[in-house]
């Protein structure tokens, strides 16, 4: 389809993208953490991916490169907002740090159908927002998106090493920020939530 | 090969991804069968992700598609691919 549309079929840009644009407002929004500011990631994205389509060298996954373009844009976005550096961790620093999970006695299997509760979108929300960026990402490309090890890498410009240490990090940091409020005996509404949905 | 709960932590991301040993993982196993802290460490993992990976967990802006393929269009009316 890329040669089609290098030859002539520009309309066909649009067919393109139409399966990853929902991801690229997901990974945009995951680094900004800001609705308005990730949409216009997404869009920018999409246009220097059409302007740059000749130099896509087919080496890499299609979805891969355009993700790699709209995580270039959106971390340029958060240093111009908060001024800050991302990717500062060398692997030294990233050695730091104490990742233990928290520890239930049980767990009751929460089904996706609670998802139509806004409480639980909510405090996966938040969860996610407490990671640093450089873990959102990870978490983001790998366990929303989808993407392998190896795509992660591609996209985040992360050796897959760095990849898997901070796969680690962030689930086992979702875990510890979401099974106390998600565990069954948890009593206020995500514990109501959770012990709705296992008949309790 | 006999692990404890620290390494069971230390490996729940790998053996979820099934990257760990044959070996690694018939000892996660074996440890899991037996300690119910550990298994309930893997089921809330596994099942955070799972919701993570719920297309309703991340809600799109209305009309983000609209916008973005007309803006889109804009610029592909100006401009030829790869210019």
């Amino acid at each position: 389809m890329i040669a089609r549309i290098l030859a002539g079929e520009r309309e066909l840009f649009h067919e393109l993208i139409r399966p990853y644009e929902r991801g690229l407002y997901v990974a945009a929004y995951s680094i900004v953490q800001h609705e308005a500011d990730a949409e216009d990631i997404a869009q920018e994205a999409v246009i220097k991916a059409y302007k740059g389509l000749k130099h896509f060298r087919g080496d890499a996954k299609f979805s891969t490169w355009l993700m790699a373009i709209t995580l270039n844009e959106a971390r340029s976005r958060y240093r111009q907002t908060k001024g800050e550096q991302l990717d500062s961790l060398d692997d030294r620093e990233e050695a730091q740090g104490d990742y233990t999970p928290s520890v239930l006695a049980d767990w009751r299997y929460i089904p996706s159908e609670l998802l139509e509760r806004k409480e639980l979108r909510q405090a996966l929300q938040e969860a996610i927002a407490q990671l640093s960026p450089e873990y959102r990402e990870v978490l983001i490309m790998r366990d929303v998106r989808g993407m392998s090890i190896s795509e992660t890498a591609a996209a985040t410009g992360a050796n897959e090493g760095l990849v898997r240490v901070r796969l680690f990090r962030a689930r086992l940091t979702m875990q510890k920020l979401l099974a106390p409020q998600l565990a069954p005996k948890q009593r206020g509404l995500m514990g109501w939530l959770t012990r709705k949905a296992g008949g309790r | 090969m006999k692990i404890d709960c620290k390494h069971v932590w230390a490996q729940v991301s790998d053996y979820i991804d099934g990257s760990v040993t044959p070996e690694v993982r018939e000892a996660i196993e074996r440890h899991l069968a037996h300690c119910r802290y550990c298994s309930a460490v893997m089921d809330s993992t596994r099942n955070i992700l799972v919701l993570l990976g719920d297309e309703r967990t991340f809600e799109i802006p209305v009309n983000f598609g609209e916008r973005l393929h007309s803006r889109l269009q804009e610029t592909m009316d100006a401009t030829e691919p790869g210019e």
